[in-house]
Order: C-alpha cells, then structure tokens, then sequence
C-alpha cells in the first residue's frame, strides 16, 4: 500500500506575528518553522497503518520554498520512507486552488492507495488543499477525521461537526484530513534522525512555467491586497480585594453595559 | 440579472443559525449591488423550511430533497451546489463555514476552478468581483484578499460574525425544486450516522456566550465549575491548550490556534494565563471577562471585565448572582 502524506512548513504556533514592510506579507525574521501540528496527526495515522499492514510505503509532500526541506526531514525523521520537495517558493503564500492544483500534478504520477493531510495549515487557514486535491484528483474524501480504521479497500471514518461525530463510510484511493484527537503522533528517535539523513528528497520544479509551479493552474484566483494586525483592545476594567462587589459589579455591567446576558 | 446564491445547510430539519446569517449578509450586500438572492436547501426532505429564509431575505429557495440526502453526502452535495451555481449564474456564494460548509466549499471551488476565500468576516463588492476580510494565523492578523478573476466568488463565513438583523428585509421565498441528475459516484463517501459527543450539546465554535478553563482547573473534576457557569449563562464549555494536553477534558472543547476559533458574544476565560496560542482563538469575542489569581496574566490586558481572585471562589459567587438577575 502506498499511502502519501502531504504537509506544510508553517511557523510555530507561539509565534508573534510582525507584519512586512510591503503590508503584504509576515516579518519571517524572527519565524521558527514547525511541521503543521495536524499534518503530524497525518503523518502518524500513515505509519501506524503502513506498521499494522506490515508492508507498504509512506511518502512524504510538500509544496514550499527551499526551507521547507526541513520539515520534510522531521517527517522522514518520524519514519516516512521518502520525500518529493515542490520547491518553489511561490506556492508559500498562493491560493488554495493554485497549491492544490501543483500537488495534484505530482500526486497523479504518484498513483497512491490513500492521501492523509492535515485539515489544515494553521497560518494561512484556508481549510482548502485537502479537500480540493481530492476533487482534483476525482477521489471521494473525509475531513476532520479523528478515527480511520482500514478493513481491505473500505475506510470508516468519523468525522468532527458541532457537538457531535459523523460516521461516513467511503473506499480507496482517498483522502483524509486529520483532526487533534485522531493519535498521538510519535517523535522522532535519533537513529530515526540518523536514518533520515540518507532517505531521499525528490526535487520537483525543473521545467515549470515561468513564474514557478503554480502558475501551471492559471492565474491567481485569490488574490491578497493587504495583511493587518488586529486592531487593539481597549483596557478594561479589572477588579479585585472584595470578591463579593467584584463579582455583583462584573454581573451587574455585563448585564446593563455590555448587554451580552 | 445574476446574484447571490447561499447554501443553506440544515440539520434535522432545522436551518442553522450560520445559515441564516449568510442569507441576511446576502440580502444586504443585494440591496446594494443589485440581483436576486438564491438559496440552496439540501436533505431528505427540505419543504416546509422556505418560510425561515424568506424572513431573512430568501427571494427564491432552491430545494433538493432526496431521501439519500438526509445526511451529509460530499460529493452529492457538491453536484447539488454545482447545479445551485450555474442554473442561479451566480456571482457571489455564500457558505457557513460550519463543518459542512468547510468540506463543500472547497469541493465545488476546485470543480468550477474558482477562486474561494475562507472563513470571511468582511464581504463587500469590489469593482469586477468581491472584497473580503479574514482572520489568518488565528486571528493574530487579519488578510484582506479580492476574488476578481475568477466566477462565481466563493466565501464561506465564519459563524456568530455577521450579526441577525433586528427587522429583517424579507424576500419572496419563493421555493423551486432543483432536480439534479446525481451519479454513482456522488454517493461513494457518505454519512451513515450521526452520533451526539457526551457533554458536548452545545459547541463551542456555535454558542454566544463560552466559559472556558485552563491550567489552574488543576484536573478533570474540577471542569464542573465550568459546566456550573456555562449552565447558568447558557453558554458552551471551553478549554485551553493546557487543560486538554493534561487529558482533562476534550479535544473539541480547545479554544486556540490548534483547536477551535471562536467569537461569541461573551467569552469568560477562568484560570487560563492566556498564551499566544490561545489569544489566537478567542481574541475575537466581543466581550471578554477574566478571572484569574494573579493579577500579570497576559489575558486581563484583552479584558473587557477581569476579576483578580480565585475562581473557586468567584465561580459560585457568580453562578449565584446569575441566577438572581435571572429569576
């Protein structure tokens, strides 16, 4: 079984956000880049299934400029078998239609069984690649998923909505995006480290368009005018010492100010 | 002329308050450039729901009633909104980003080789297509991104964001049955139950009011100081990072970057210190009160409200005044 994981270099959660000069994009000075913490979720369900068939191949994809290589090494680090590098650092910040049109093109010759991604990219949420490459690629798909279980060609998937969880039933080929909840993902040993310095990293990009991989899709379809921090709040009122007047004030102003209860 | 197609989604046979949002943004932003409002409603058997989207602006409500429908099928309907598209010729679509609007959306942009914005909190018209505004890393900024080159724009919006007018402009609602021509493989990956998640009746990214918990909760028992608070102002119940990586409670109760982004009306964050992980996601709310013990949390410089003390002592105190105003 082939099972094909794709990812995305993003900057740590902790990160404070600074703004560029040009208003357009993020300061990445001061960035730590991390593997997307769902695409971790993925990465696992990939090799627990890749274990628990006892035979198959997990490979590692990534759309993104040259750093991205990194985070492809963590994966390859965790356990993944090899890696295909879409370098091109114009689909860092492209839309959702342009990426997944650039990683439906490598995964069509890669032909796998099943696709796992992260239900999203934190960054630049868009919610969109996952879902699109499936279509891109005319295979049914589940997002959100946060437990898959394999039975031959059917998959069973639950699904997270409001409140409550989907049970939807589908086959392979695939894809699924993964939900916090689906495992817990493993962290890499050092003779996994070791090992992942000699697995290999395709490079794809030679030959593309002018103007990088993407525009392989057309033009931009989304495009970004600007990026802005939040405005920001107010200081409000704080309250302490007496918990009694405290707590009667809070209820009293959010009641007759604010109006919210 | 064309105009703007929402897709309505419903649950039970209940159109969900997202839903009705976007048909009201729909009609304000049709009062100002023109065109019909088109609505889409998909189940098992939708007739009878027309009258709540007309209230809101529904001119004309698209039904699709399959039996097969009556739980979400992606790729049906996908076909359906497909159809919805080209037969509306829209210009504009306007999706709920619940989690079923989240799965549709990118589906049937992809298909149309359209352009899609996500998670919307601005929609205006914008010289030869639409303007938006949406939060990115988590609300720590916020993108304004045009969709021109390509038709129709699509959008899905994020809940509890585009406020219910008050007196709302009703639209004729006049319901047409949409008679789609689905595939076999319209129905390979389908839905076959839906299972309500213990304690989880009310969701965090849906409510208008959430009290969420964090590191001092200290364990799993002591959430029902929680659930006390959120019961008393009928909210839902939240969680920091902290709280669910310690295995106190679940996964779908996180309020932050790696979970749910919310924005209720009222958010109380009690004993969560507020890392930037967390600010990411409820930063938004429209009023914040903390409590807290010590008085340098990051939180209280978002407060609207803060109360520096214990929260299990603050908690029922509170709990108990609620519920005088209320009686």
């Amino acid at each position: 079984m082939k099972i094909a994981v794709v990812i995305k270099q993003v900057p740590d959660t902790e990160t404070k956000i600074v703004i560029g000069s040009d208003r357009r994009s993020v300061d990445e000075s001061s960035i730590t880049w991390i593997v997307n913490p769902y695409d971790e979720f993925a990465m696992e369900e990939a090799l627990k299934i890749r274990e628990s068939k006892g035979s198959g191949e997990v490979v590692v994809v990534t759309a993104g400029p040259a750093r991205a290589a990194s985070a492809l090494r963590t994966c390859l680090a965790m356990g993944a078998d090899r890696a295909i590098h879409l370098n091109d650092a114009t689909l860092d910040g492209a839309d959702g239609f342009t990426v997944a049109s650039a990683l439906a093109s490598a995964l069509k010759d890669l032909a796998p069984d099943l696709i796992l991604a992260g239900q999203y990219a934190v960054g630049t949420d868009n919610k969109q690649v996952g879902v699109m490459l499936a279509e891109l690629l005319d295979m049914p798909h589940v997002s959100v998923v946060t437990k898959l279980s394999l039975d031959a060609n059917k998959v069973t998937a639950h699904r997270e909505i409001e409140g409550a969880h989907e049970v939807t039933e589908t086959a392979l080929p695939c894809v699924i995006t993964a939900q916090k909840g689906l495992n817990e993902p493993r962290y890499a040993s050092l003779k996994g480290i070791m090992a992942a310095k000699k697995k290999p990293i395709e490079e794809k990009g030679a030959g593309a368009p002018a103007g990088g991989i993407g525009m392989a899709a057309g033009a931009a379809r989304v495009t970004l005018e600007s990026l802005e921090l939040p405005p920001p709040k107010q200081a409000g009122k704080v309250f302490k010492d007496d918990m009694e007047t405290a707590v009667r004030e809070v209820v009293r102003l959010l009641h007759e100010e604010a109006k919210v209860i | 002329m064309s105009g703007i197609l929402v897709f309505a989604e419903q649950r039970e046979h209940k159109i969900k308050k997202p839903a009705l949002e976007a048909v009201a943004l729909g009609r304000k932003l049709a009062e100002r450039a023109g065109g019909t409002v088109s609505v889409l409603l998909v189940g098992g058997a939708v007739a009878g729901l027309e009258s709540d989207l007309a209230r809101y602006g529904a001119d004309v409500v698209q039904a699709v009633s399959d039996p097969r429908l009556s739980l979400y099928v992606p790729e049906a309907y996908a076909r359906a909104l497909e159809l919805a598209i080209k037969s509306t010729d829209a210009d504009l679509v306007l999706i709920p980003a619940t989690a079923m609007g989240k799965d549709l959306a990118p589906r049937v942009a992809a298909r149309l080789k359209t352009g899609l914005a996500s998670d919307c909190t601005y929609v205006e018209k914008h010289e030869a297509g639409w303007r938006f505004r949406r939060p990115v890393y988590s609300g720590k900024a916020i993108a304004t991104v045009a969709i021109a080159g390509s038709r129709p724009a699509m959008a899905t919006l994020r809940p509890n964001v585009f406020q219910l007018p008050a007196a709302p402009v009703a639209g004729k609602g006049e319901l047409k049955a949409l008679q789609v021509a689905f595939e076999d493989k319209d129905f390979r990956c389908r839905t076959v139950s839906v299972h309500a998640d213990q304690g989880a009746e009310l969701d965090v990214a849906e409510a208008s009011i959430v009290v969420s918990g964090g590191r001092a909760m200290k364990g799993p028992e002591n959430f029902s100081y929680i659930r006390d608070l959120a019961k008393a102002l009928g909210g839902a119940v939240g969680a920091s990072r902290a709280a669910v990586d310690a295995g106190w409670i679940d996964h779908q109760h996180q309020v932050g970057q790696t979970g749910k982004v919310v924005s209720p009306n009222l958010y109380v964050a009690c004993g969560i210190s507020g890392a930037i992980q967390h600010l990411a996601g409820m930063s938004s709310s429209k009023v914040i009160v903390v409590i807290n013990k010590d008085a340098d949390a990051p939180l209280f410089k978002i407060a609207d409200y803060g109360i520096v003390g214990d929260l299990y002592q603050v908690i029922p105190m509170m709990v108990q005044e609620i519920n005088r105003l209320k009686s």
